[in-house]
């Protein structure tokens, strides 16, 4: 998944439509948001107000649901987003030293997106493939067996 | 239909498909096609056997040769000599580890093997996922026929009553007695959730259910909506299990298109819908009273209780939440019956339980076997020895949430009643071993700051005790620790155990508290003498005199 960032109008589309596809219903706002994160990138505040506006559903409310998800950016984020598992199993096998290979590579720190907005960086507990820890995610591919001598191959994949 | 000599399987788990498991499996294909012996030969793809050591892997039945991992370049050979001339190719085969370190048995148990007994996981790795025709072969939706029609709802509550199942999520609650609690609920209306939010750090078992057996969860599903009296039902899984997902929503249509869910099921009149509900990243959404706020689409926040979910569920009607691995048992049970589940495991705790085994052992990966083995042997014989033959420091296990437990508790046995007189969590089943590299404040530092990360923010304890226990272990790592830290730390995990609104924060302070008890001159090191002993914090508030 690369992220682009779409014009105004093509926002309210979007919007449109996939409130539309889940019939408006308050009870589907996560799978709507989810799916809107997935086509506009990250939710915006237009995207906030279309999403309030078509629901009956307050802003506040709308973004208190957005903020509290991991999966869900109410921020725009670079093109390529990384998580990184930071969890304890990872951790003790090797993921401390990687980690901060991974934030010397890419000269960010966690949470930051690169000045070029290519990448984005973030921690993500469990991503459930703990056997092959330390690990992590780059867009949707998994890397597992990670040492800090893999990391520019793995990083010069992302264009 | 014609009879094949032999079954090739190709793991197609998250991990195998990266490394080129789908390419793998067309070449096989080709190969076999090349060769002339597509009649004989059937290839399909089944998820993770638990070997993610060697993915992706191809295993040939009936000799049940593990090959891995293998790439394309490898597959004619492969072809040519096992399937073709019949011998194996040894040099392909996934590599065995040896045993290192020492073994010391149990007394009891000197010369036998405790042997895993796969009852959940019977059928993963050996089924393709999306055939509900290989479920249906290997006794699938037969509990379910057998439920339906010759048993009444109570009957199948009794049954599960008897055979002593309790929940696999964590806690350890009977499951048939959760069933008779929704089941005499009041209400015109009732849910059936199964909880597939996996997200405890080291617990991938849920997941290996669901990618490797699907039917099995919306068969037990449908057996439970039966006897507790719902007609509805949703699968909350995780956002990031996406193969899952997928092989669910496959596995929900091919139910229905044999009448296996929807409408007068097996001709009952009984009638069930599943949905499945996707998550967006949260681990509290596991505690079921957050999950079920999650389906309403709301915030992640746990709900005050009682009143509990048996009565007060999703959209306030009487709703029963299991665990996926809890659910696996269910069909099995039916099946065979109350006394046939109790021939495993130990008196107080039926069954098995499916373990993952992670950290510094030789084999990482995941077993199922019978409750009441010992870490000891759980290291020796499955993880395969320590790494380097280095020395067992601690375990954590049941993942975050769970306890760290020290070398000299490693052989108490693993079931519910052994652990609690212990005063261990058993938690997930998620075992997490570490050798002397590993420093307690280190890995407490990393507990805590998972569940800082994670608290939904609600209730004071949980948001700010985890955020300030986080602060002073990081002083302490640091070398800036002073010994009213510890008092500190000592009176943080007491309040975060009675003060919190969730199991998050009542469980976040289990590390604080097993440091303190189990390696506190670690911890003391780091305060007064400005060192950490296993080398790992990096001390870097010191100032070194000249």
């Amino acid at each position: 998944m690369t992220v682009t960032t779409k014009e105004s109008r093509d926002v309210i589309k979007t919007v449109d439509e996939v409130v539309d596809e889940f019939h408006a219903r308050s009870e589907e706002l996560i799978p709507i948001l989810m799916k809107l994160n997935q086509e506009l990138g990250f939710i915006s505040s237009e995207a906030l107000e279309r999403i309030s506006t078509r629901m009956h559903i307050p802003q506040s409310q709308v973004y208190s649901v957005a903020s509290f998800y991991h999966m869900i950016n109410t921020k725009p984020t670079g093109r390529h987003v990384i998580k990184f598992c930071e969890s304890a199993p990872c951790h003790v096998a090797g993921g401390r030293e990687v980690w901060e290979a991974v934030q010397k590579e890419l000269e960010i720190k966690p949470e930051e997106t690169s000045k070029d907005g290519k990448w984005t960086l973030k921690t993500t507990s469990c991503l459930g493939v703990c056997a092959v820890g330390p690990v992590m995610m780059v867009d949707d591919d998994i890397y597992g067996n990670l040492t800090p001598d893999q990391l520019p191959d793995i990083f010069a994949k992302y264009q | 239909m014609k009879i094949k000599r032999s079954m090739v399987l190709v793991s197609n788990d998250p991990l195998s498909l990266e490394r080129g498991a789908t390419e793998v499996f067309s070449q096989l294909s080709q190969e076999i096609k090349s060769f002339g012996l597509e009649d004989e030969i059937s290839l399909s793809m089944v998820s993770d056997i638990g070997r993610s050591d060697a993915a992706p892997l191809v295993i040939v039945y009936p000799e049940a040769v593990v090959y891995g991992p293998v790439k394309t370049e490898d597959v004619r050979f492969l072809v040519e000599e096992h399937l073709y001339k019949g011998r194996i190719a040894s040099k392909l085969q996934a590599p065995t580890k040896e045993i290192s370190g020492k073994i010391a048995w149990l007394n009891d148990r000197a010369g036998t093997v405790p042997a895993e007994q796969r009852i959940v996981l019977e059928r993963a790795g050996v089924i393709d996922p999306d055939s509900i025709g290989d479920y249906i072969i290997h006794d699938g939706y037969q509990a379910l026929g057998k439920a339906l029609s010759e048993m009444k709802p109570e009957d199948v509550i009794n049954l599960l009553k008897d055979s002593g199942l309790k929940g696999r999520g964590g806690a350890g609650f009977p499951t048939g007695l959760k069933w008779s609690f929704v089941a005499s609920a009041k209400g015109d209306k009732k849910y059936v959730i199964c909880n597939a939010d996996e997200s405890e750090p080291g617990t991938f078992k849920d997941r290996l259910i669901l990618e490797g057996d699907p039917h099995s969860i919306i068969e037990a599903m449908t057996i439970a909506a039966y006897a507790v009296g719902a007609d509805e039902g949703y699968i909350y899984i995780r956002g990031e299990y996406t193969i899952a997902q997928a092989r669910l929503l496959n596995a929900i249509l091919q139910a229905k298109e044999m009448g296996f869910l929807g409408q007068n099921i097996f001709d009952s009149g009984f009638n069930f819908e599943l949905h499945v509900h996707g998550g967006a990243g949260a681990y509290i959404c596991g505690e079921e009273t957050a999950l079920i706020e999650s389906i309403e689409g709301k915030r992640g926040e746990p709900r005050p209780r009682p009143p509990y979910p048996t009565t007060n569920g999703l959209w306030d009607k009487p709703t029963l939440v299991n665990n996926v691995e809890t659910l696996a048992n269910v069909p099995p049970i039916l099946r065979q019956g109350a006394e046939w589940f109790k021939s495993f495991g130990s008196p107080s705790s039926p069954g098995t339980k499916v373990y993952t085994i992670l950290g510094n052992v030789n084999a990482t990966g995941l077993i199922e076997v019978t409750m009441g083995i010992t870490l000891r042997e759980v290291i020796a014989i499955y993880g395969k020895g320590m790494k380097n033959g280095a020395n067992l420091k601690l375990a954590q296990t049941g993942g975050s949430s769970g306890s760290i437990i020290p070398a000299d508790l490693q052989d108490v046995p693993m079931d519910y009643d052994s652990y609690a007189k212990a005063g261990v969590a058993m938690g997930s089943g998620a075992l997490l071993i570490c050798s002397n590299e590993t420093c307690a404040v280190d890995l407490a530092k990393v507990l805590i700051n998972f569940f800082r990360f994670e608290s939904c923010g609600k209730c004071n304890p949980c948001r700010i005790g985890n955020q300030r226990a986080y602060q002073i272990l990081t002083n302490i790592s640091e070398g800036l620790g002073t010994m009213k830290d510890l008092e500190d730390l000592e009176s943080m995990s007491k309040w975060l155990y009675e003060m919190s609104n969730c199991g998050l924060g009542q469980t976040a302070g289990a590390p604080l508290k097993d440091i303190l008890a189990h390696f506190r001159d670690e911890v003391e090191a780091h305060i007064k003498l400005k060192e950490c002993p296993a080398g790992v914090c990096a001390m870097s508030g010191v100032t070194v005199a000249v």
